[in-house]
């Protein structure tokens, strides 16, 4: 009889895990409770226990694919009264041995990752069908690839600095040596050990230590890979914000056709309307920045320009003009890249305006921004003045038409009626999607956006 | 061998942990672990706690073995049974075993034990039907048991709220003027909880019959115990003018000497006691949590160094009692429990629909009786008669 194990739920709530690697094979005979796969959810590395005693006749997963709970991920071949054979089940060896941690020797360990604690939620997000991640498995060469940063010459080394030691065991000390070593970045593994049978004394490590610094090739070379020295190059799992942004970047930079088109404008009559403005009583507790000017003069150049404020829906072979603005903005959180956007941003004035954007920067900063900001956003505004830079390409937050990035106001020499003048300039950088915007379009609201900057009083001219 | 006499080795490996006072540091006089079995199994002497053990016999430290092993096999095994979908979650006790044991088997059956969500081994020494032990972590129930069949409520979810529930029920006893104890089980990360500062006030102020039973497993989840107090926790109780004991929480026989002596004082009158188990919790928090995120692989190491039954049994290897037919028969024993385990969660039945009305009220209520009436009505609408309607109740 062939019985499937479907992927449990082995976190709270969990809907994916990503199987590792196989422990065992096809044709494999196997006891009830063998750990026959290692698993990572977003929570934990898990390995798997056999729920059946039989013969393995399908693995339906790759290692490296990202499984769906509920889907079948291996057949067994069991006898036909389905209960355990008494005689295979096997105490389960879970519990003693931290799934992340391999026996030496065994399978190769996989990439280090990162901390998240428990109830903090899933690192790797991810929806709808089972993806395939390109992996390389090569047993053999990835602990070199993943942990090593330094040449093949190390790992011999490393080896031969491990013979001494049991195979299969930690190097033997004791725990205020081990807190030295770990203070230090002292790989124990490393460290010949010449107390009794072996055990690693607070001198062996302090010599270890002492022959770095003299900088003894074989030594270095190891040290290298314990990080006593500093590591050459840091890894670090490719998951989260970046992971996501990642993805956001190359399908909106390989669907849409970028243009981008500057402007370097005399902002010095919009930036004493700001001084003006931080006195007057109605803006007293707010705070007003050339941010806020400038997202006023999109919100009022988008109605005259609404080609920038739409989609392109391949999917329905339509352009969604969108009769509202969401204003993006792109915000540096600690988390990474996140771009929450102002709901309605068109509908309201420039006090509410103020206020949103400064809740928006708060609430971004400190890592509480709700999904649902994070979504339905329209054109989006990008402040790489903040960072003091001049311009760049920026590209678009998918779904949008358009992007504008504000650069720097400086202090430069302008032409000035007819004379040279130091004046506030700042250059503003616009990148549109072309399958939905025009040169033409594209232009008109950029010089719209740079004539109110230029002199606010143009918005008579506009509304 | 270095044993850790501080017992607060768990935090040794938290970054920043030097920001901490060592406890003991700070002026207060630091109770001296209770240790009767080293970790290599040595039987040391102790003029007092001697003294409530020396009527452990070889057989009953074989039976503390047995017990010990067994309870480790019921958790390994639920944790597989989690990995494969059958349980939705479980809380592992690994390394609490002779906490759990040496206090469960000190307990007379009319003493009422309240517990948190951890202590399976103890509802094990209650006598607890496995697969009763295994229904809420199956989804299939809110709660396993009758707590009135093995005087053991249902374990608590809520961090320390049962030390309220086993203070209440010290008083009704008092006023039942019998001389049993409601012991009551709980983490180092509850004592900082609102309910145990209560609870403890409370037992203090009416002095009675509880016994708080703290086991340090020096882990909160991802917080270790040095985070939540400077000082031993056992010391916490001197400030509710609780006399406290604090003994190696890996020494079955340790453990039992202390149980026994707060049980002794509660029987006669003496009020509550405050024992700290200080222990170590090997594994996750539960199977959702991955301990290697947060602690150093060193600090469980030390910690498989002490390990409780690893000790006991080098204790009888020392007495030349753990013989092969010992081992045999505590493997057998421990398989087979395992096995009924398995079986009693993997053919429990779903939870039906109709269930939801069965625990409400004790007594028939009309107004119940109409909301079931129109449930099964509801449920009949989709044309099964039984009221079962496909997939409903099943996980």
């Amino acid at each position: 009889m062939i019985k499937e194990f479907r992927l449990p739920d082995l976190g709270e709530g969990l809907t994916e895990s990503e199987i590792l690697s196989w422990k065992v094979a096809v044709g494999d005979t196997v006891s009830l409770n063998q750990v026959i796969a290692e698993v990572e959810t977003a929570k934990a590395v898990v390995e798997l226990p056999s729920p059946f005693a039989g013969v393995i006749r399908e693995l339906h997963e790759q290692p490296g694919t990202v499984v769906e709970v509920g889907k079948p991920i291996v057949s067994f071949e069991v006898a036909d009264d389905a209960g355990p054979a008494p005689a295979g089940h096997a105490a389960p060896s879970l519990g003693l041995v931290p799934a992340a941690r391999p026996a030496a020797g065994e399978e190769p360990a996989a990439p280090k990752r990162e901390p998240n604690l428990v109830g903090y939620g899933a690192v790797v997000e991810s929806s709808g069908r089972p993806a395939r991640r390109p992996r390389i498995f090569a047993p053999v060469v990835e602990p070199a690839d993943t942990e090593s940063p330094v040449v093949e010459a190390a790992d011999t080394t490393v080896i031969e600095a491990r013979a001494g030691v049991p195979s299969g065991d930690r190097p033997r000390s004791t725990p205020p040596v081990r807190k030295l070593a770990r203070d230090h970045g002292v790989d124990l593994a490393l460290v010949t050990g010449t107390g009794p049978a072996g055990l690693i004394t607070r001198e062996d490590v302090q010599e270890f230590l002492r022959q770095g610094s003299a900088g003894q090739a074989a030594a270095a070379a190891g040290q290298a890979r314990a990080g006593g020295e500093g590591e050459r190059e840091t890894r670090t799992p490719i998951k989260g914000v970046r992971k996501h942004t990642a993805a956001a970047m190359v399908s909106s930079a390989f669907t849409a056709p970028h243009v981008t088109e500057f402007l370097t404008v005399d902002v010095t009559p919009t930036m004493e309307l700001l001084a003006k403005l931080r006195g007057a009583r109605a803006f007293a507790n707010l705070k007003l920045t050339p941010l806020t000017l400038a997202a006023k003069a999109v919100l009022i150049a988008l109605r005259r320009n609404p080609s920038l404020n739409s989609r392109w829906d391949e999917a329905n072979q339509e352009i969604v003009s969108f009769n509202y603005v969401n204003l993006g903005i792109a915000a540096a959180t600690p988390r990474g890249l996140t771009v929450p956007n102002i709901k309605d941003a068109h509908s309201l004035t420039l006090e509410q305006l103020a206020e949103a954007l400064a809740l928006l920067a708060d609430t971004a900063r400190s890592g509480k921004t709700a999904p649902a900001d994070l979504s339905g956003g329209t054109m989006s505004i990008t402040n790489i003045g903040v960072f003091g830079i001049d311009a760049g390409t920026p590209i678009l937050n998918p779904g949008e038409a358009a992007i504008l990035a504000l650069g720097a106001v400086r202090s430069m020499p302008w032409e000035y009626r007819g004379e040279v003048a130091l004046r506030q300039v700042m250059t503003l950088s616009l990148s549109f999607d072309h399958r939905l915007v025009d040169g033409e379009q594209g232009s008109r609201f950029l010089a719209d956006v740079g004539a109110i900057l230029a002199e606010p009083g143009m918005v008579l001219t506009m509304v | 061998m270095s044993t850790d006499e501080t017992g607060q080795g768990g935090a040794q490996a938290h970054e920043g942990a030097g920001e901490f006072q060592e406890p003991g540091s700070s002026g207060v006089p630091v109770q001296k672990l209770v240790q009767l079995i080293t970790p290599s199994g040595e039987r040391v002497s102790h003029p007092e706690f001697d003294l409530w053990v020396q009527d452990i016999t070889d057989e009953h430290l074989c039976s503390l073995f047995e017990d010990m092993t067994v309870i480790r096999r019921i958790d390994v095994e639920a944790t597989a049974l989690q990995r494969q979908g059958e349980l939705a979650l479980w809380p592992p006790l690994l390394g609490q075993e002779a906490a759990q044991i040496g206090s469960g088997r000190s307990l007379r059956s009319d003493d009422f034990v309240f517990s948190s969500y951890r202590e399976n081994g103890v509802a094990y020494c209650r006598g607890v039907d496995l697969t009763d032990l295994l229904r809420v972590w199956r989804g299939n129930a809110s709660g396993g048991w009758d707590p009135y069949a093995i005087n053991m409520a249902t374990p608590q979810i809520i961090i320390g709220a049962q030390t309220l529930h086993a203070t209440g029920y010290a008083m009704g006893i008092q006023n039942d003027g019998a001389d049993s104890v409601a012991v009551t089980y709980f983490g180092d990360g509850a004592t900082s909880e609102g309910d145990v500062n209560e609870a403890l006030v409370f037992a203090a102020s009416f002095q009675s019959p509880v016994v708080f039973f703290c086991t340090n497993n020096h882990w909160a989840i991802s917080e270790p115990v040095r985070l939540q107090s400077h000082i031993q926790l056992a010391d916490r109780a001197a400030g509710f003018g609780i006399p406290s004991l604090r003994v190696d929480g890996n020494d079955v026989l340790a453990v039992m000497a202390a149980t026994r002596v707060a049980l002794d004082r509660a029987r006669r009158g003496g009020g509550p006691t405050f024992i700290e188990a200080v222990s170590y919790r090997m594994g996750p928090h539960t199977t959702a949590d991955d301990p290697t995120r947060y602690r150093d692989a060193n600090e469980l190491e030390d910690w498989a160094a002490k390990d409780p039954i690893s000790r006991v049994a080098a204790l009888l290897e020392r007495k030349g009692l753990l013989t092969g037919e010992l081992q045999d028969h505590v493997r057998n024993k421990a398989d087979a429990v395992a096995r009924e385990m398995r079986k009693g969660c993997t053919t429990m039945p779903d939870p039906q629909p109709m269930d939801v009305f069965k625990h409400v009220y004790s007594a028939p209520n009309s107004w119940l009786d109409r909301q079931q009436d129109h449930y099964a009505r509801y449920l009949a609408s989709f044309g099964d008669p039984a009221g079962a309607v496909p997939g409903e109740g099943a996980r």
